[in-house]
């Protein structure tokens, strides 16, 4: 019986000393492969870390769901904003023929584009769902431009690895990985269903992101940096919602 | 290891006695649960409150439920529960609107889920090598019979405390509902709640299309955490029939106080025929 008591002392002494040190080997390669969020530190550091590691690793090229025309909810709900601010309104008033996106960091070719000169550019479309962390969800066509085919246009430096990306809505901001920054889904959208994107949806432009929940595609967008780290922003946790609590990564 | 279907003495504190004299009302102290039982149990405990708390949690944001794939407040919900919620949007007929506690909540359901999900697979795999289940949790074939298994439905209605041999081991409908637990109910609110991934689904699309879209896997995923929470109520009631804290102990320290008598009638009862 003690024999057997101290045999399995050693014995799970030696698993959990070779649990630790792996786990320290496993923390090193994330690391180094890119598969560690901004927001890893903290009580759920832990479970961020897993669910974007875990996905970046099984979902890197992966595509969302599409959908038939006729799976289109009829009635696309639009959730709340925050009151619009005169400079959005002086905007709109003008067709947003003067609504700029500003693109700099570390690219070539820091550059400003209008609605129009991103219309001009190959337009695709994908009828995804919109799930919001809330559980509602819609379905919807998404009408925009590549952001992969926008980076193209600047030149992205090899260095980069984030995309981050800022609205006109005060304290709206957030980031991708550049494995969303070049996903093929991922549009900078400025329609829906057929026709210009409402303003009630995100109009004139917005981040549409079919593999990451509703609060990451974020509305009114009018600046992107590319950047290698995020910790110059903010509280360095990558997003504004995360200074709130929120998750970085919301493949989940 | 520990099984309950081979009660042993373990620390036989009087062995000598045990043996000479037959008195029926000596205890022992013998093998209940095996380490590893008890630490899963434990860890599956806090990430199940976790879970419950958190799943609450981010329901009250939108406490309407609906069928296929899609559903938000302009569509007609399957159901809505009548509380209060945390957006202003949903309408609740409640004249206000709860805090928002969704961003921690997610992080730690989903902490939790990753928690609970390894630890799970470590048991099933555990119960598996050391066959765990076939020894403890498969029914034997008597306990089986409609009339066996009626017995063991009626006798806690009526307040009976499980006998000496039952306190030993399960019973054919605990061993068929601990079985339904753990093969089908705990699988099944991993995979709704996988479905409801917009990762995951990107990569195994299957797995949400199967069961009628990303809105029906949230209402399955609601139902299923429900039955889970019912066997949770039936679990502790069972708990505290058969003793609460000689149950607790025998899950905190591995062992359980038996008699004698038990211990003979566990033997004759609940051990399985050789396959």
């Amino acid at each position: 019986m003690i024999d057997l008591s101290r045999r399995k002392l050693i014995v799970s002494g030696l698993a959990a000393a070779a649990g630790a040190s792996g786990l320290g080997v496993a923390a090193r390669l994330a690391r180094k492969y890119g598969l560690v969020p901004p927001d890893s530190g903290g009580i759920y550091g832990l479970g961020e870390t897993l669910t974007y590691a875990s996905q970046r690793l099984l979902t890197r090229h992966s595509l969302a769901r599409e959908f038939s025309p006729n799976q289109i909810s009829p009635r696309p709900f639009p959730n709340e904003i925050a009151p619009l601010t005169e400079d959005f309104k002086r905007l709109q008033a003008g067709g947003f023929a003067d609504w700029r996106l500003s693109v700099d960091g570390m690219v070539y070719q820091p550059c400003s584009f209008s609605i129009a000169d991103l219309k001009n550019y190959p337009s695709r479309s994908n009828i995804t769902e919109i799930a919001c962390e809330e559980g509602w969800s819609f379905i919807a066509e998404w009408i925009g431009v590549p952001l992969s085919y926008v980076l193209d246009v600047v030149g992205v430096q090899p260095q980069a690895r984030y995309v981050l990306y800022v609205s006109m809505e005060p304290d709206t901001w957030d980031s991708i990985d550049m494995a969303d920054a070049l996903h093929p889904q991922t549009l900078l959208c400025y329609g829906m269903n057929g026709s210009d994107l409402p303003v009630a949806h995100g109009g004139p432009l917005r981040m549409r992101l079919p593999r990451q929940i509703g609060y990451k595609n974020i509305k009114f967008i009018t600046s992107l940096t590319v950047t290698d780290s995020l910790k110059w922003f903010g509280k360095g946790l990558g997003s504004a919602a995360c200074e709130y609590g929120y998750a970085w990564y919301t493949g989940i | 290891m520990a099984t309950s279907g081979s009660v042993e003495l373990a620390e036989a504190s009087e062995p000598r006695r045990a043996s000479t004299a037959p008195v029926t009302k000596l205890t022992k102290l013998a093998p209940r649960h095996s380490g590893l039982v008890r630490v899963t149990h434990w860890i599956t405990t806090l990430c199940f409150f976790a879970l419950l708390i958190t799943g609450i949690e981010i329901v009250i944001s939108h406490p309407r439920f609906y069928w296929g794939e899609t559903g938000t407040v302009l569509t007609t919900p399957l159901f809505q529960l009548p509380i209060p919620s945390s957006r202003r949007l949903v309408p609740t007929g409640y004249g206000y609107v709860l805090p928002d506690q969704n961003g921690w909540s997610r992080a730690l359901h989903f902490e939790a889920a990753w928690i609970a999900v390894l630890t799970g697979f470590l048991y099933v795999i555990w119960g598996l090598v050391t066959r765990h289940f076939r020894k403890d949790l498969v029914p034997v074939k008597a306990d089986l019979s409609l009339r066996a298994l009626l017995t063991a439905f009626a006798k806690p209605l009526r307040f009976k405390r499980p006998s000496a041999a039952e306190a030993s081991s399960y019973n054919g409908l605990q061993r068929l509902t601990y079985l339904f637990v753990i093969f089908v109910l705990f699988p099944l609110v991993i995979w709704t709640g996988l479905a409801q991934s917009l990762g995951f689904v990107s990569a195994f699309s299957w797995s949400v299309t199967l069961l009628g879209g990303r809105q029906s896997a949230r209402t399955i995923h609601f139902f299923v955490s429900l039955a889970l929470v019912l066997f949770l109520f039936v679990h502790v009631l069972m708990v505290c029939l058969a003793g609460l804290w000689s149950r607790t102990r025998a899950m905190i320290t591995g062992r359980a106080v038996i008699t004698d008598q038990a211990m003979t009638a566990g033997r004759g009862s609940t051990r399985k025929e050789n396959p």
